[in-house]
């Protein structure tokens, strides 16, 4: 605490007797004599024995004074947000283009995703956080709304990382009446829209170890089946209908150790982990990863041409996994013995039980469409965009800042 | 035992059977798996640096390791004697265990020496050391350019390469790491 000496501008903090004390750019002053001021007034002093004034604002140029919070945010956090709302206009452009209507369903939901791997936020006792607003969406399809969209947020416990956060943005579109073709175009073309919107051209970065690289999204991108990834970077041959025997023999034998793993996406993730995603890094052009084997089906529904796969994919770019999507699976009797499957898995586990969606079964049973859609992480598309090496750099706040 | 949840850089734990410890690490989770944990670990023995995916839900083992403050003491045949600074403790070290730099130590230098499972299996020297010069050739008048060296040697026994300005009785600052001179200092 030091007395002025120059001219300075700050907030009072504090009174002590006769002094106040002034929280400026360079630090904190005590200003003696200072007449009638309260804390949070904004004062200026023009110099050593000038009286102290109350001023009623900073003038525009010297905003925002400097603090914890200008110092938390930083000018490049600041660009970041200004960038991600004109990604979210243009977002919200492409979609208006092709006809589909905003919806919003609710963040808090009677029955979580039921998926083994999502660990959903309590809320209230009777209810948690929505992991992904599907199941609502879903129930709109059977309503007879036939292209919908929507960005909202959606929570998953224990998740933390550079493209991980408990809570974070999703977006998610649907076509009924329409195939898994139609969504992977709707994808192409939103991202070359917004890196356009945002970059001035088709380009997005995406930073990794060694620097930003850049990737361009103008072209088709590249098609990849889940067989062939696995084949080619892996040395594990995949079907679908394998055992989790046959399928962890593989894996051992293309020298990768699955470890204690006991369930069949277990041991394939670790083989997919180990070789296929760090070989998706190198590839310098975006890609879907498709035909998923059955047994990592969610809610996808089988091809017609080879059940041992459903029509699933997921969207790559540089390694950073930002979407997947369904041709969903539209039969409830399959829906619930899937939903079954999940919840015996939990058990096995040890996890939480949560309730069956009902009311998305009853949906199914009176007449979904066939259908497609998807779910894409709008903080990574965000980040790609940017290139931003932190889902934390597109955020307003993180986790850890709250 | 720890899991997932408990790795942060600096973790020490056991793989197969040697002491490792956590230098980097990130959160993974691929299309609707489980979690992983991509994780690179030292080898406190050799300081191989070895990458693995731990799965959400596998335990590691905790390593007996301990880092202990040592006070050098004394050479004896090829072993280094240190003394606990705190339990005056002595333990015997390989001067190999140390390599070249073993060459700069005097006594009462501080060390960090690491033990696993109650034996002592590293030791780390501070970055620099101070060193008096006891001989070396006087510097060639006019000959001042660039990177021309001389050996000196050090009141440990060891020999350097200096800067011809350095003369006998000069104290320098020399980095442990690559034994190298780094710049002369006053006598303290």
């Amino acid at each position: 605490m030091t007395a002025p000496t120059h001219r300075i501008r700050g907030r009072v903090i504090a009174r002590d007797g006769d002094d106040a004390l002034v929280r400026t750019e360079r630090g904190d002053v005590r200003v003696r004599h200072a007449g009638g001021v309260v804390p949070g007034d904004l004062v200026s002093l023009d110099g050593p024995g000038a009286p102290l004034r109350r001023v009623r604002a900073y003038p525009r140029a010297e905003y925002p004074p400097r603090g914890s919070e200008v110092a938390r945010l930083g000018q490049a956090r600041r660009g970041n947000l200004a960038a991600r709302s004109r990604m979210m206009a243009a977002l919200r452009e492409l979609f208006a283009a092709r006809e589909f209507i905003e919806v919003e369903t609710p963040a808090w939901v009677r029955a979580p995703g039921l998926e083994v791997h999502l660990v959903a936020v309590e809320a209230g006792g009777d209810g948690w956080l929505v992991t992904s607003p599907e199941y609502q969406m879903k129930r709109l399809l059977a309503a007879g709304m036939e292209r919908i969209y929507q960005t909202c947020r959606c929570f998953r416990a224990g998740e933390d990382g550079v493209h991980h956060q408990r809570e974070f943005t999703m977006l998610e579109w649907y076509r009924a009446w329409d195939t898994l073709d139609a969504i992977a175009g709707d994808t192409e073309a939103l991202v070359e829209h917004v890196a356009r919107a945002v970059n001035g051209k088709p380009e997005v970065k995406v930073a990794g170890r060694d620097g930003v690289r850049t990737i361009r999204v103008d072209e088709p991108w590249l098609r990849l089946t889940v067989a062939e990834a696995m084949r080619d970077f892996a040395g594990v041959a995949v079907r679908g209908d394998e055992s989790i025997a046959e399928l962890a023999d593989a894996v051992r034998a293309a020298g990768i150790d699955p470890g204690g793993a006991r369930h069949w996406d277990d041991v394939f993730f670790t083989a997919f982990v180990e070789r296929v995603e760090p070989a998706l890094v190198r590839i310098d052009r975006p890609l879907f990863l498709c035909d998923w084997p059955a047994p990592l089906g969610a809610l996808a529904r089988r091809k017609a041409d080879n059940p041992r796969v459903v029509e699933r994919f997921e969207a790559y770019i540089g390694g950073v996994e930002l979407a997947n999507a369904f041709g969903e699976l539209t039969d409830p009797v399959e829906q619930r013995a899937r939903f079954e499957d999940d919840l015996a898995l939990r058990r096995d586990r040890g996890l939480a039980q949560y309730p069956l969606d009902e009311k998305l079964l009853a949906a199914l049973v009176e007449g979904l469409p066939p259908c497609a859609g998807i779910a894409l992480g709008v903080d990574r598309l965000a980040m790609l965009v940017l290139g931003a090496a932190t889902i934390g750099d597109v955020n307003a706040f993180t986790t850890a800042e709250l | 035992m720890y899991d997932t949840s408990d790795i942060r850089k600096g973790l020490k734990v056991l793989l197969d059977g040697n002491p490792f410890t956590v230098v980097e690490f990130q959160f993974i989770k691929p299309g609707k798996g489980a979690a992983f944990t991509r994780t690179k670990f030292k080898n406190l023995l050799t300081g191989a640096v070895i990458e693995r995916n731990i799965r959400s839900g596998e335990k590691l083992e905790p390593a007996n390791v301990e880092e202990r403050s040592m006070q050098f003491l004394y050479k004896e045949g090829d072993d280094l004697v240190f003394m606990d600074e705190k339990n005056y403790e002595q333990v015997s070290v390989r001067a190999e265990m140390i390599g070249d730099a073993s060459g700069l130590m005097k006594d009462n230098l501080a060390c960090q020496v690491l033990f696993f499972n109650e034996r002592p299996v590293d030791v780390q020297l501070p970055t620099f050391v101070y060193l008096e010069i006891t001989a070396s050739e006087p510097g060639v008048r006019g000959d001042t350019s660039g990177n021309v060296t001389k050996a000196a040697t050090v009141e440990t026994g060891a020999t350097i390469q200096v800067p011809l300005f350095i003369n006998i009785g000069d104290t320098v600052r020399i980095d442990t790491r690559t034994i190298e001179y780094v710049e002369r200092v006053n006598k303290k």
